[in-house]
């Protein structure tokens, strides 16, 4: 699973590198996505943007990574493509995330 | 408006995660010829991985028991017909008379990391019917794509 991790603060973005979070990969994700959120600034933004794929063990995955996080933590969810998009809105997790259309609006938005 | 018909066509994998990915594409691949939007593809993909990981997952749920599943597509006039078989564990009762939606009300540490399968099933599928018969799970489903005949024009078959 290849995840990029970049620290600006007041941020932290990871990106993944896949395009699909399936079941497949889903419990790596999670693992990965853990040791890249243990410590580091309190908003996380999960850019999604190159993935094109994600089924609900993916869906899963991201839902636990989010509930792993102390309470003063933030997951935050960016460049959505259609199917994962579709996914999110289907299941109504995209009212339980902050979901940003494009990483660059995500981060002006949380940089202020 | 001449509109491709696609004759029926069997994938058939043994059960894995991997397996499955590896059948989607090939699923995706052979309904090349109806052009599906984005949109009609991400459902396709959607209900056939969470139909596919759940037979992975459950029916064949002892890595050991790992045995075959059969998908059969037919493209009709009210879209995609498909017959999902395999001779794992039958499927309890349940998740196709509740699976209500993702209870986002819940506080997020009580959020619900699985269940959405056959929520996203019933979502995107039409006339989603289990049945088992003798060794076998036979899932069939509809999905409202690529209904080319409805809007009217010629159907050229395609031979296979």
């Amino acid at each position: 699973m290849e995840l990029s991790t970049k620290t600006e603060e007041p941020l932290r973005i990871v990106s993944v590198r896949e395009p699909r979070i399936d079941a497949a990969v889903a419990i790596e994700f999670k693992d990965a996505m853990r040791a890249r959120t243990e410590d580091g600034p309190n908003v996380v933004v999960l850019d999604l943007s190159q993935v094109q794929f994600i089924d609900s063990s993916g869906l899963g995955a991201i839902v636990s990574v989010m509930k792993t996080m102390s309470s003063q933590r933030q997951l935050v969810l960016a460049g959505l493509t259609p199917t994962v998009e579709k996914v999110f809105r289907l299941t109504r997790m995209d009212t339980v995330f902050r979901v940003f259309v494009t990483l660059e609006g995500a981060l002006a938005t949380l940089r202020t | 408006m001449t509109i491709t018909h696609l004759p029926p066509f069997d994938i058939t994998l043994k059960s894995g995660s991997l397996a499955v990915r590896e059948a989607l594409r090939h699923l995706l691949e052979r309904l090349g010829p109806l052009e599906l939007d984005i949109e009609e593809a991400g459902t396709v993909e959607l209900v056939l991985a969470e139909a596919l990981n759940n037979i992975v997952e459950h029916a064949y749920r002892a890595p050991e028991a790992a045995g075959p599943i059969c998908i059969r597509c037919s493209h009709k006039k009210d879209g995609l017909h498909l017959r999902i078989r395999d001779r794992g564990l039958s499927m309890p009762d349940g998740p196709l008379a509740d699976g209500g939606p993702a209870r986002t009300e819940m506080i997020s540490g009580d959020l619900p990391e699985g269940g959405f399968g056959w929520f996203l099933i019933r979502d995107l599928a039409k006339d989603v019917q289990y049945r088992r018969v003798g060794i076998e799970n036979r899932l069939d489903l509809r999905l409202a794509v690529a209904m080319n005949a409805t809007r009217g024009g010629s159907v050229h078959e395609l031979r296979p």
